[in-house]
């Protein structure tokens, strides 16, 4: 099962949250499946048309996602998560 | 009395004891706080987060802020799209207004891309007004277009204050909108106003009002500080007039507070033309009229008086009886206690200040 993890930075809205794993063959079910865990998440990483935010970015395997509109980019069993927000500001 | 006000950087609460004015609290540290609004009705304090990275974010406070639930955003519809073609996705809420019921606890939301939501209690979700979301005029990109912003965005929610069916809205760039029948239905309600960016400037949707409020004792009077003067209506928004000269000041700006129980009495603090944006003559003054706008006096009393470059955004001015209160680009935040005849600064460290109100 794929790992997530966090930037710290969302901890401060969903405090219980840590790295953790998480069913799913690409990033789209993964985060369907974090949103049963902790409800209302997705809204800080997707808009409301299920696209990646703009300023948020997923790694998956270290690489960052392709397809930031439909979360496609597949997950494989042992691959790491990580979700960042993106740097601005300096 | 309380004095909300909402900074780039958190939320923070004034309290006024034994005649003195003090911070008590704050909330949302480091986090934009776009919009700050409480509903007379219940108490209820509302703040609008405009997080850079996380999206647009809404709670609420039934405990004069000891607690801060959140409620899920306003959502556009799949399939809602601007007039680009492309989905409209929120960028920002602008407003925050009761929906005027008594014993209610319903509200509406403005928002950028141009829309009016409704959450009609705590519990149920937002819809779109559909009817305001698919006005002929809004998806013509000529009628409806950004200023300042990629989109248009609704800044203000104004409700008859003997019936709550009958809304008005201001949408800059677009103009005013009236509904007589609890938002079922629309009608621009421009006429008198001026589009001076325009090759037409008499245009019936086009404008950019930047803030409007209705006189809560007299509501055949509306006051609008426009991108292109300041304007009243005496007739419900039938017709508007221009009360202010291109060639002096106040004419440009954003800030505007009404005396509700006098419809000739309204407050703004103007702005240096819309390429500056500063304060004119690099001093801050609060402009009065006691005459429906026929002569302003100039208010300086306790107010810097050069090298000034604050300017003075829609949502934070506010009234409450002889109090006053403006909160400004730099963080400056002023108080009158004597109808604006003298002013003292509260504070001169905040963040910029988005948003302010009074609770009495």
């Amino acid at each position: 099962m794929p790992t997530i993890n966090f930037t710290s930075a969302l901890k401060r809205f969903f405090p219980d949250l840590e790295a953790e794993q998480i069913d799913g063959a690409n990033v789209s079910e993964v985060l369907q499946n974090l949103e049963k865990i902790h409800p209302g998440i997705c809204d800080y990483i997707v808009d409301e048309q299920g696209e990646l935010r703009k300023h948020v970015n997923i790694f998956v395997d270290g690489e960052l996602i392709q397809d930031r509109e439909k979360l496609q980019d597949a997950v494989g069993e042992k691959d790491e998560l990580f979700i960042f927000q993106a740097l601005s500001g300096g | 009395m309380k004095l909300l006000v909402g900074t780039t950087k958190g939320l923070v609460v004034f309290e006024e004891k034994d005649g003195e004015w003090s911070i008590k609290d704050h909330y949302f540290l480091g986090m934009p706080v776009s919009t700050i609004y409480v509903d007379e009705r219940n108490n209820i304090w509302w703040a609008s987060l405009a997080h850079r990275h996380w999206g647009q974010k809404l709670h609420y406070s039934e405990d004069e802020g000891k607690t801060w639930p959140p409620v899920a955003p306003p959502k556009y519809p799949a399939g809602s799209l601007l007039a680009s073609g492309k989905a409209a996705k929120l960028k920002k809420i602008w407003s925050i207004q009761a929906d005027g019921k008594a014993g209610g606890k319903g509200i509406y939301v403005g928002t950028e891309p141009g829309g009016l939501f409704y959450k009609p209690d705590l519990s149920a979700p937002f819809s779109l007004v559909e009817s305001l979301w698919n006005h002929p005029s809004r998806s013509d990109n000529n009628q409806w277009f950004g200023a300042g912003r990629d989109h248009p965005f609704l800044h203000s929610i104004e409700i008859h204050p003997d019936n709550p069916d009958h809304i008005y809205i201001a949408v800059s760039c677009a103009g005013v909108f009236e509904s007589k029948d609890g938002g079922k239905s629309w009608e621009p309600k421009n006429r008198g106003l001026i589009a001076a960016y325009l090759p037409n400037p008499d245009v019936e949707v086009g404008h950019d009002p930047h803030m409007m409020h209705i006189c809560k004792s007299n509501p055949e009077v509306i006051w609008q500080q426009n991108h292109c003067g300041i304007f009243r209506s005496t007739d419900g928004g039938e017709n508007w007039k221009l009360l202010s000269d291109p060639k002096k000041v106040p004419h440009y700006g954003f800030a505007l507070t009404i005396d509700h129980d006098n419809p000739d009495r309204a407050y703004v603090i103007p702005a240096l033309s819309d390429e500056m944006r500063i304060a004119p003559d690099l001093a801050l003054r609060v402009y009065l009229t006691e005459d429906g706008g026929r002569s302003w006096e100039a208010l300086t009393k306790g107010l810097p008086q050069a090298n000034c470059f604050d300017i003075i955004f829609r949502h934070s001015f506010d009234i409450a009886g002889q109090k006053l209160a403006f909160g400004s680009s730099t963080g400056n935040l002023y108080l009158s206690e004597d109808g604006g005849e003298s002013w003292n600064c509260l504070s001169s460290s905040l963040a910029r200040i988005d948003s302010l109100c009074f609770i009495p």
